[in-house]
């Protein structure tokens, strides 16, 4: 059992939940995750670790299906049946020179202990970090604090500049900012947007996956994509990949195998999706 | 044994077989000529006296032949259920010779529940801890070296619980949440049910196997840092977990599973009571299981359960050539799985949304025979044709769990990342480091693991009593 030290909401529908959990928090580096199951009936489910100290996690979700809201409901010391981890290749550090860190969504949060990680590592890092509305922006005074330059942009224009993370990465291309590294990670369709952004010049692009996962450790398959035509597991290939060589149509069309069975799921919990 | 019946038995997950009663127990141990020189003992990877269980159970003394098959076998109800006994034991019976070979394991199994239900009879009464009544081990503190077991499989386990009986005090890492491995993600309810793995996984419990969950050795601990943490010895039993695909054109489309993610959501998670349990499985009305293993079949039979109308097996070979056990190509049959042998898929084509729309095969015809002395199947020249299919499952065998490998480079692996080891002793590259089961043999079965989880404990005693004798 897993002890839930505190969850609070940070933004609609999104929150953060800080679990005690000292063999995972121990190992766990930026760019891993954890497998989680809130009880015997539910499932397990993949969340990026946020950050760490020697004994806790800090985890950020969004309530979307049954098992998000579900957990959206846990009471500080209240408990998760399993979390088990860290697992994934650990983003590689080192002396890269300028990392342009690119996150979207939730994504944001995932995004934050690899900024954080690449700038302890003597790089310039650029944040750009995008959200539908103001209020769905997260983290920023966080990443503001450990980046060199700052970018926010939302949907609507509420906070920073009006449009996509991706305008904002390619104005600093055409402005001949040098970039030795874009990472991304957020939803599939930015991910894309971002490498076909970065494919003409040749910057090196990564991208963190979400992919389904069962068991996270290789046993599945569910999490399988596509790699320069060749067939990649998520789970323990990655979960970060050359966005210029992942197939991201299929993997965003993978993302909907289960659609229709979580929406019932959802409708008979009266959970608006 | 008497069985579901098949109109029953396609709508529940329940157990097929429903084993024998005391009475028709007792009549078919009855009927052993008990030979001066038992063939079936010495076919037995773990070396059960059949000769004395039998015996025991002829004159109704049940307890008496629990304990003589729990001498040499700790998962007796696991045994009994999924041994491919016609190979071993019951094959080698003198009375296949009138084609009526004594039902061995239906007897090992019966021996198993019986002691089960006392127990729980037992324990309902008692509400109290109870101890087997027939435990050889201990309860109390172990006073020899720690030993670590990687995975809680069938080799792990049995390597577990005989070291366990000789005082070690054994600690198995598991990385999912339960106890078991292939035994409770893959093998489906219906052959073997997870409560009788958990009861067996206690009965290692009560010898002092301690088990922690979610506790990946490679990941949450390294090799090393377990012999730094005091272990003297460590036995790999990390399975045959990364499924192999057939690199052919629209593997990735919605609902093609590998047999291990829908055994995995079905048996592990529970996805047939979903929306009751989370975890969701994606079925649709027509599925082809690709491959002619236990697995293959397994996969058929819990596609029919979760709702397929039609199910085919789609295999390469000849259904002579399949590995599959007989009595479980029989049990699909019975349910209504269709057999399409010969036949090798060679695309999986797509609707608009992504998801499997039909799979185009070709028809095959046997050639000579290859390496492994079954003739090799070759493609019929234009003999291509579409079958309608809408979800395909991809069961044509799986590879060693990457995780620890990848973690552990210092370790020798052969053809297929197959951890390399002695045969006799289960000893890998690395001194006081053992391995056994599908991690070092592919694709084998519960019993072959747990042999191989036997002879590793033998080994691991004698490293460890030199160790001992130096220090």
């Amino acid at each position: 059992m897993f002890k839930i030290l505190s969850n609070e909401k940070i933004a609609p529908r999104i929150f953060r939940m800080e679990i005690e959990a000292g063999l995972v928090a121990k190992k766990a580096r930026a760019g891993q995750f954890v497998m989680i199951r809130i009880d015997e009936k539910g499932e397990r489910i993949p969340l990026t670790v946020a950050g760490h100290d020697d004994k806790n996690i800090t985890i950020v979700y969004q309530a979307v299906g049954v098992t998000t809201h579900r957990l959206a409901e846990k009471k500080q010391g209240e408990h998760l049946l399993d979390v088990v981890g860290p697992l994934g290749h650990a983003t590689e550090l080192g002396e890269i020179g300028t990392v342009c860190c690119i996150g979207g969504g939730v994504g944001i949060a995932e995004l934050y202990p690899v900024a954080k990680a690449y700038k302890g590592s003597g790089n310039k890092v650029i944040a750009i970090i995008g959200a539908r509305n103001k209020e769905l922006v997260i983290y920023k005074d966080e990443l503001k604090k450990i980046s060199d330059e700052f970018f926010v942009t939302t949907d609507d224009g509420s906070d920073g500049e009006k449009g996509f993370v991706s305008n904002v990465l390619e104005r600093l291309i055409e402005s001949g900012q040098k970039i030795d590294l874009v990472y991304a990670v957020g939803p599939g369709i930015m991910m894309k947007v971002i490498s076909d952004v970065t494919r003409p010049s040749k910057i090196k692009t990564l991208v963190s996956l979400n992919t389904v996962l069962v068991d996270g450790t290789g046993m599945c398959g569910s999490c399988r994509i596509e790699m320069d035509g060749e067939t990649k597991f998520a789970c323990v290939d990655g979960p970060e990949f050359d966005g210029h060589k992942v197939n991201f149509d299929e993997m965003i069309a993978r993302q909907s195998l289960f659609k229709e069975q979580e929406g019932h799921a959802c409708k008979i919990r009266g959970i608006k999706t | 044994m008497k069985k579901q019946s098949p109109k029953d038995r396609i709508k529940n997950f329940n157990e097929v077989a429903l084993g024998m009663s005391e009475e028709e127990a007792v009549k078919e141990a009855s009927r052993c000529l008990f030979c001066k020189e038992p063939k079936c003992s010495a076919n037995c990877p773990v070396e059960i006296d059949i000769y004395r269980f039998i015996d025991a159970i002829k004159n109704k003394k049940f307890d008496e032949a629990i304990k003589v098959i729990k001498e040499k076998n700790n998962l007796p109800g696991v045994c009994g259920r999924v041994c491919p006994q016609e190979d071993q034991c019951e094959g080698a019976c003198i009375l296949n010779a009138k084609n009526k070979p004594i039902n061995i394991g239906a007897l090992e199994r019966f021996a198993a529940d019986w002691e089960l239900n006392q127990l729980s009879a037992i324990s309902s009464s008692a509400k109290g801890e109870t101890s087997p009544a027939t435990a050889g081990g201990q309860l109390s503190a172990k006073t020899g070296a720690k030993v670590a077991v990687i995975g809680s499989g069938p080799a792990g386990l049995t390597c577990a619980g005989d070291l366990a009986m000789m005082d070690y005090k054994v600690t198995v890492f598991e990385a999912l949440h339960t106890a078991g491995g292939v035994l409770v993600y893959g093998i489906p309810e219906f052959r073997l049910p997870k409560e009788i793995v958990k009861k067996e996984v206690d009965y290692l419990k009560s010898l002092g196997v301690e088990i922690i969950e979610n506790f990946i050795v490679g990941k949450t601990s390294t090799l090393k840092e377990l012999f730094a943490q005091g272990y003297k010895a460590v036995f790999i039993g990390t399975g045959a977990g990364l499924p192999s695909f057939m690199n052919i054109p629209g593997e990735n489309l919605n609902r093609v599973y590998s047999s291990n993610e829908l055994l995995t959501r079905a048996n592990l998670m529970k996805a047939y009571l979903f929306p009751d349990f989370d975890t969701p499985i994606n079925i649709g009305k027509k599925v082809a299981v690709i491959g002619g293993g236990n697995t293959a079949m397994d996969s058929a039979r819990v596609s029919l359960r979760l709702g397929a109308e039609k199910v085919y097996i789609v295999y390469r070979r000849s259904e002579k050539e399949m590995p599959a056990r007989k009595e479980e190509v029989e049990n699909a049959k019975e349910e209504g799985i269709e057999f399409h042998i010969l036949t090798l898929p060679k695309r999986i084509v797509s609707d608009d949304k992504n998801f499997v729309k039909a799979m185009e095969c070709i028809k095959m015809e046997l050639g000579e025979s290859d390496a492994s002395g079954r003739r090799r199947p070759v493609p019929i020249h234009g003999s291509e044709f579409i079958m309608d299919v809408d979800t395909v499952v991809v069961a044509i065998g799986q590879s060693p769990n990457p995780v620890f490998l990848k973690a552990t480079p210092e370790l020798k692996l052969g053809k297929w990342d197959k951890i390399v080891v002695d045969s006799k002793t289960q000893a890998t590259n690395i001194k006081g480091v053992y391995a056994g089961g599908d991690a070092t043999l592919g694709n084998d079965t519960v019993i072959a693991a747990m042999g191989a989880g036997k002879r590793a404990a033998k080994a691991i005693t004698l490293h460890l009593s030199i160790l001992n004798a130096q220090v």
